[in-house]
């Protein structure tokens, strides 16, 4: 009796929606707006041979799978500085990763536009400098998308990766210090495997963020720069076709999940589970 | 502003006597009006005064701006109706939202002229608008009328302003000879690789091929080329913008020295004193801008709300803010030295010497030229 209540809300929330929306794949595109509920495969047969699709969704795995690793590699770090601080006020360093969350998602996006452009204060500093004659193409290219959502998707990490540090049992590494572990082998041999599950709960959360996102691309990149997430978002809006809309969003949405399961299938999903409760 | 039932009363008679409503209907309504306030409920007075406010949706920035100020603030003032507003980037947003949301919801909206129109027209949103209830119809320019009534009779829609999608240019790095000389051709000048930015929209993008081409806009013969000059611009430019917030960003921070750009931004940037020049080449891209009211409004209200906005006083003011003219015939209405001077301004009241986009041909063409620019925006 005390799951049905979970169960309506899944019901409700997740599984309505998605059959709403596969449904809707199966519609007619008629015009700019307009759409019938004549039943057609025709979407799914224009998704499945038009390899700009494919290409699209080829690409937006990539620039999802390279965010993912840089966002582990340079998160770690802050989270293990967290975690092994001996600073009474913690709580400060934990409420600074929060902080930017108190700000308009897009404003933070917008304000790499400040920092990166050829006005940006990168470009007139290296200029006033004289380290560099002509401004700095830092903008509206894949690696302006990718470092934004790195702004975006490391707080994320750092918190995945702090909370599986934060349930090792520290005594685990001073009985390997005083068998004569140094500190590095010690980091190596006991902290780093056993904060693993968070490292993956954090890869996997900043991998699907980052394949799912279209204001990034949108804003800091070029056309070219687009991720499957904006072809999305264009046949929605722009093109105001539903039906091959809904579509490239189940697309989007099995294949992410297809890779969420793969994830957990290999790393285990009790791992993840423990790396995101701690 | 509340309707009073004898307002309501006094319109229906208006109606009545217009022809719009036939003697039966006009008895029964008034019969019921009359007896429903004798009676007095409470939910009757609660329903006759739920109207408090009207919902306005439009591009946001300067031009929402000048709106606000001389339309929707002084409207409030006046009547005690709020204007409640939202913005959008691209009006195929909005329509997205109008077809997810009830009819109601969004009421009035800033729309992009005809070529949009066909849209609401096709997606069943459009109302039918009482041209008796907006008498300052009458200085609104015919042939900025005549498109709308080609496609429905009863319009749904008022045209309020006009404008051009011309040539804008950082004057540090261009002359104004050498854009004059260019004028088109500049926004395929390799010498701007890289400077050059571009609506991200396929009207803007197929008409200014169809002008390097050498092509008539309202009747394209080779398309191939025009996709090969789109691709052209596209591999030259730095950024496609779609909003007017962006477009005057990219210009005055310098990632772009280059442009198709809104005639009105434009201005609103030299106003601010930045070093931006405008030129309109031969064919550039007219357009005008209409306030529609959607299916599901309180018709009443909206068509009051643009009846004030069409009042010459406030219509002059809400155009010299948004550096745009207004749909009032020059002809008819005496307008300011300051709107005479803004560009595409047509003083003749004919629009004959701008060229508008032909809503049929490219209404005709506009699901399969969308989705091709789309991919090639996306380097296709």
């Amino acid at each position: 009796m005390l799951v049905a209540p979970v169960f309506l809300l899944l019901i409700f929330f997740l599984v309505l929606p998605i059959a709403v929306m596969a449904a809707y794949t199966f519609f007619t595109f008629v015009t700019a707006g307009v759409e019938t509920s004549a039943l057609t495969s025709a979407n799914w047969h224009e998704f499945f041979t038009d390899s700009y699709y494919s290409g699209f969704l080829v690409k937006t795995l990539r620039v999802g799978a390279i965010t993912a690793v840089l966002c582990g590699v340079l998160g770690y770090f802050p989270a293990y500085f967290i975690w092994a601080t001996t600073f009474k006020h913690k709580w400060l360093l934990l409420l600074l990763l929060i902080v930017p969350f108190w700000i308009s998602f897009t404003i933070r996006t917008f304000s790499w536009i400040n920092i990166l452009g050829e006005q940006g204060v990168i470009n007139v500093a290296l200029l006033k400098l004289g380290i560099i004659n002509e401004p700095l193409p830092m903008l509206y290219n894949e690696g302006a998308v990718i470092l934004g959502m790195l702004h975006f998707l490391l707080p994320y990490m750092i918190l995945n990766v702090y909370v599986s540090l934060e349930s090792i049992d520290r005594t685990l590494i001073a009985a390997a210090r005083s068998m004569g572990c140094t500190g590095a082998q010690a980091f190596r041999e006991v902290t780093l495997p056993l904060s693993l599950p968070g490292l993956a709960a954090g890869l996997l959360l900043c991998f699907v963020l980052a394949a799912g996102s279209y204001v990034t691309p949108q804003l800091l990149g070029s056309g070219r720069d687009a991720l499957f997430g904006n072809l999305i978002y264009d046949t929605i809006m722009g093109e105001l076709n539903w039906p091959m809309g809904a579509t490239l969003s189940i697309v989007l949405f099995v294949v992410l999940g297809f890779f969420a399961a793969v994830y957990t299938r290999y790393m285990g999903m009790s791992q993840i589970v423990k790396g995101l409760g701690g | 502003m509340k309707l009073t039932n004898s307002k309501r009363l006094e319109r229906l008679h208006d109606r009545y006597q217009n022809g719009d409503v036939s003697r039966r209907t006009f008895l029964t309504l008034t019969a019921a009006a009359a007896a429903a306030a004798g009676l007095d409920m409470p939910w009757m007075r609660q329903a006759l005064a739920a109207v408090e406010e009207v919902r306005f949706d439009g591009w946001g920035g300067t031009v929402q701006d000048a709106i606000d100020k001389y339309a929707f603030q002084p409207y409030t003032a006046k009547t005690k109706l709020k204007v409640v507003q939202g913005t959008f980037g691209d009006e195929d947003e909005i329509i997205t939202k109008i077809k997810t949301s009830k009819p109601g919801d969004y009421q009035v909206i800033h729309s992009s002229g005809v070529n949009y129109y066909i849209k609401y027209v096709n997606a069943g949103l459009t109302s039918e608008i009482n041209e008796a209830n907006i008498p300052n119809m009458v200085n609104v320019l015919q042939p900025m009328i005549e498109p709308f009534r080609k496609l429905t009779p009863k319009l749904s829609a008022v045209p309020y302003d006009y404008g051009t999608t011309g040539i804008a240019y950082n004057t540090k790095v261009i002359s104004p000879e050498e854009a004059k000389e260019k004028g088109a051709a500049l926004l395929l000048d390799k010498k701007y690789a890289g400077k050059v930015g571009g609506y991200d929209d396929m009207t803007t993008r197929v008409w200014y091929a169809a002008l390097a081409t050498g092509q008539d806009p309202n009747n394209l013969k080779d398309m191939d080329a025009i996709w090969a000059k789109v691709r052209e611009t596209r591999d030259l430019a730095k950024k496609f913008w779609s909003s007017g917030a962006e477009l005057m960003d990219l210009l005055s921070k310098g990632e772009i020295v280059v442009t198709d750009a809104w005639s009105g931004r434009v201005a609103a940037l030299q106003d601010q004193g930045a070093p931006i020049g405008y030129l309109d080449p031969a064919g550039s891209y007219a357009w005008m801008e209409d306030m529609l009211i959607l299916k599901g409004s309180p018709m009443a209200e909206c068509e009051e709300l643009i009846n004030f906005m069409l009042d010459p006083a406030t219509s002059i003011a809400v155009a010299e803010g948004q550096s745009y003219p207004p749909s009032l015939d020059p002809t008819k209405v005496k307008l300011t030295e300051k709107i005479e001077k803004l560009p595409a301004f047509d003083k003749t009241g004919t629009m004959k010497a701008l060229t508008f986009a032909d809503p049929v041909y490219w209404a005709t063409n506009e699901d399969a030229w969308t989705k091709q620019w789309n991919r090639i925006s996306k380097g296709a």
